[in-house]
């Protein structure tokens, strides 16, 4: 290793292919623990070692894109586990559904970077030193170098070698008088941005540690004209780091006034495709500040620190449930959650645990515009409201809610209940179109669909398009190391275009007197990848000697 | 949308057959130009032993390749080439009108852009590098993909673009995806060619005689002039492919929440861009350069068509765009 600058500069790892064949550890067969521990660090530090862990990390990732990830898919998981039962625990401990946090990707990665960090920092301290020195020597015998090429010109030779120094100059050379010679190197550059490349690739893994310490990110759903208050309790569900303490959100409320969406008419082609997303809100301060905004998608807004994405949206039908004396026991517009079917078909769940005799506890299918199936079962049609209707399961027993069993609000389980109106009992499903009420069996009280449509508006118009209210599925995301992120990716695509674009080579002129005139050598020598050094050197010897001429 | 968009489409659909034909005429020039050449890696020799009035030549040096002269096959299959990448571009822009933007936002336009892109890198590089030995390999490639993104089950009529697709990154991220998979396939192409040189040699290493005989790899550049090409192709494939990389992150940002997720689409895209960095260290270490990389860069091409096609198809994710009918 004790090989001199001029010989392996930039310093590179033992085995690049450019590098001089290292004698160290092959002259001394008794390595102490020392020499064990340098012997290891050198393997780890290898380019070898580098490829080995690049086609490792490609192919630990390839399961992350065959089996459903927790990260990405949860429900996915969930699938495959009843799909599966008998595989579930093995591929489980596996770790194939964290892939990409499992213990063996992360110890692939890892390495790779302690790896990659061993070869910059040495690489950086060598480059930096390199920076401030002059070219090399020139080397007695420029003949001996494959791109030579020799003229006679007639200037003096003094004349010559200042007129070559000058165009070396000019090319971007960094240049040196070595007696009768010029000594140039250019493309310093490549090496700053192949370790700018690598150095960056080190701080988008540290950001991305650090962000998973210190972002959130929190799901709320906000039906129209309701207000959602900016608390931990009020998410539906809230991921956070580690180091994000309960007092990080700021308290603000934000109201949806209204969701806007567009749809393709009927007869054009992708008839019935929803767009235009555009939820529109106010933000309130708690110091009484207002403002208003919309999320649509690609166009998250900006809260306080915090982006607010529209991940959903969806039918939130109000219904009112009165008990048998004519009171109100339950009025509330309920989402109801759509299927993957793009004409929104959706089901709810409406759990009226008090004020009636037993508990009640309905399930619901909205279909914005019904149409029946030949079975005679409903469907929808589309996905505006030109013909919504309500269908109702119900049943009577006990909800599971008072145990104090955590119970999600999307979901009923019936067993245990009685069915009084649906398919397994006397009455069939209870069916409501908007403004209708019917009368729960057995004298129970009574259900009404209201219907939203704001008064005084035109029937004519608008039909029953705004008979229904909407929701808005929201997510709140908050991660300060974004822009860091962001600031090393370009980095790492700079850093990536000057490492592999920028030629580093070195050029020599050598002048000796010659007669009358002079006899000039020009030699090139590329430092890594130049395939157009053979030309570099014939443009330089041409524009010199017809300067010369 | 434009208010004409079926006829946009149709006479779209009806310039990209005319392409698809025009390159299969163009792959079979190409395909009879390789067969001329492994006669004239025969008379070229013949020719230059008659020179030197039949006396054994001193062998010519390992970098030139025999000269290729009746090349007009190959002048021919450029020409069509040309003049099918005009009808493909034609296709491109009718299909981009009716539409009303940018036409590769399904998995359909997808295909029409990018192998059109594919013909314009491989004309663009035939100025700066006469690669015609490669022509059947991109003609042949073009027409089989075009056609396979014209059947039915693969073909999408024009409808208003969804919500997640109206971003100004659908115009960069996928274009320069597109650019990138171009430069990968020429490097593919080459990398192959080098594998099957390094064999060639290996061989007239072991029996020079072998030398003598007729093959059409004689008239192609050596495998180390050829690892160059491919390694230089592949390092602008590579600089747009993490281009696309970051841009899909910073569009993910904006449009899921988070700018990276390991969604399906993005899990290959990152093997892919490990791979081809295994493959651009692999052209500098000993032992490694040569047949290896070029095993790398073959490889990692071959990802490339997986996540183009099978992933579009086959996985859940994210990126399903692809527009297929159901």
């Amino acid at each position: 290793m004790s090989t001199s600058r001029s010989e392996n500069d930039p310093k590179r790892p033992a085995d690049h292919y450019d590098a001089a064949p290292s004698a160290a550890g092959v002259n001394d067969p008794k390595l102490g623990v020392v020499g064990w521990l340098r012997w290891g660090w050198r393997q780890l530090t290898s380019m070898r070692t580098a490829i080995v862990l690049l086609l490792l990390l490609a192919v630990a990732a390839i399961p992350g894109s065959i089996f459903p990830q927790r990260s990405a898919d949860p429900n996915g998981v969930v699938q495959w586990r009843s799909d599966n039962p008998d595989w579930f625990d093995l591929v489980d401990k596996l770790q194939l559904f964290d892939v990409y946090s499992s213990a063996w990707f992360s110890a692939i990665y890892l390495l790779l970077f302690v790896s990659l960090i061993g070869c910059i920092l040495p690489r950086t301290k060598h480059h930096l030193k390199a920076l401030r020195q002059k070219p090399p020597r020139t080397p007695a015998r420029l003949n001996r170098l494959a791109d030579f090429r020799e003229e006679t010109v007639a200037a003096e030779p003094e004349a010559a070698l200042e007129a070559a120094e000058k165009r070396l100059k000019r090319l971007g050379y960094r240049t040196e008088r070595y007696g009768s010679s010029v000594s140039a190197e250019r493309g310093y550059l490549r090496e700053t941005g192949n370790l700018v490349f690598h150095a960056a690739l080190v701080g988008v893994l540290i950001c991305v540690g650090i962000g998973g310490q210190v972002k959130y990110t929190g799901q709320s759903v906000i039906v129209e004209g309701e207000t959602f208050v900016n608390s931990l309790i009020n998410y539906s569900s809230m991921n956070k780091g580690r180091l994000v303490g309960d007092d990080a959100l700021t308290p603000y409320s934000m109201t949806l006034d209204s969701f806007d969406v567009s749809y393709v008419p009927f007869g054009q082609s992708g008839s019935g495709q929803a767009g235009d997303f555009s939820a529109n809100v106010t933000i309130r301060d708690t110091d009484g500040g207002e403002e208003s905004g919309s999320v649509r998608v690609n166009h998250p807004l900006g809260v306080h620190g915090d982006d607010i994405y529209l991940l959903g949206n969806g039918y939130a039908p109000t219904i009112t449930v009165k008990n048998a004396d004519g009171e109100v026991v339950f009025k509330r517009s309920v989402p109801f959650l759509p299927s993957s079917d793009k004409n929104l078909t959706s089901t709810g769940v409406v759990k009226v645990p008090d004020g009636l005799d037993e508990q009640l506890g309905l399930i619901g299918f909205f279909y914005p515009t019904a149409a029946e199936l030949e079975s005679g079962a409903l469907t929808s049609g589309y996905a505006d409201l030109y013909n919504p209707v309500l269908t109702f399961r119900a049943y009577v027993g006990d909800l599971g809610i008072d145990d104090g069993v955590p119970r999600s609000v999307y979901e009923l389980d019936p067993s245990g209940m009685t069915e009084i109106a649906g398919p397994d009992s006397e009455v069939t499903s209870l069916q409501l179109t908007p403004g209708e009420t019917v009368e729960l069996p057995g004298g129970r009280g009574s259900i009404t669909f209201e219907d939203e449509t704001p008064e005084g508006a035109d029937l004519s118009k608008i039909g029953l398009t705004e008979s229904v209210k909407r929701f808005v599925s929201l997510q709140v995301h908050h991660d300060g190391t974004k822009l860091w992120v962001l600031a090393f990716a370009i980095l790492i695509v700079g850093g990536l275009i000057t490492a592999l674009l920028v030629p580093r080579r070195r050029m020599w002129v050598k002048v000796t007197a010659d007669g009358e005139g002079s006899r000039v050598e020009y030699a090139g020598l590329a430092r890594g990848e130049d395939p157009a050094i053979r030309r570099a050197v014939d443009d330089f010897a041409d524009a010199h000697t017809s300067e010369l001429r | 949308m434009h208010e004409n968009a079926v006829a946009f489409d149709t006479w779209s659909v009806i310039s990209l057959w005319t392409a698809i034909a025009v390159y299969a005429l163009a792959f079979i020039c190409y395909s009879m130009d390789l067969a001329k050449r492994s006669d004239s890696s025969i008379k070229q020799r013949d020719r230059e032993l008659a020179v030197v009035g039949g006396a054994p030549v001193a062998a010519a040096p390992a970098d030139e390749p025999v000269a290729h002269t009746n090349n007009v096959m190959a002048r021919i299959g450029t020409t069509l080439t040309g003049i099918a990448f005009l009808l493909h571009l034609v296709a491109v822009i009718l299909r981009g009108i009716g539409d009303g933007h940018v036409p590769w936002s399904s998995m359909y336009e997808f295909a029409m852009t990018s192998t059109m892109l594919f013909t314009a890198v491989y004309l663009g590089a035939l100025f700066w590098k006469d690669l015609r030995f490669v022509g059947a390999f991109m003609t042949g490639l073009v027409t089989l993909l075009l056609g396979a993104a014209s059947m039915p089950n693969i073909y999408a009529p024009i409808t208003p673009l969804s919500d997640p697709l109206k971003s100004n990154w659908l115009v960069i991220h996928v274009f320069v995806a597109s650019l990138a998979t171009a430069f990968l396939a020429l490097s593919f192409a080459l990398s192959v060619l080098q594998l099957l040189q390094t064999r060639r040699e290996r061989l007239v290493g072991e029996a020079p005689e072998r030398d003598e005989k007729k093959n059409l790899l004689r008239t192609i550049p050596s495998s180390e002039n050829l690892e160059s090409l491919a390694y230089r192709v592949a390092i602008i494939g590579f600089i747009f492919w993490t281009f696309t990389l970051i841009a899909g992150a910073i569009w993910a940002q904006d449009a899921w929440g988070r700018y990276w997720g390991f969604d399906t689409k993005e899990v290959w895209t990152f093997i892919i861009w490990v791979l081809y960095a295994g493959y651009i260290h692999a052209r500098a270490t000993r032992g490694w350069r040569g047949t290896r990389s070029a095993w790398l860069s073959i490889v990692g091409f071959a990802a490339v068509l997986f996540n183009y096609m099978i992933v579009n198809v086959f996985f859940d994710g994210l990126h399903s765009y692809a527009g297929l009918p159901d």
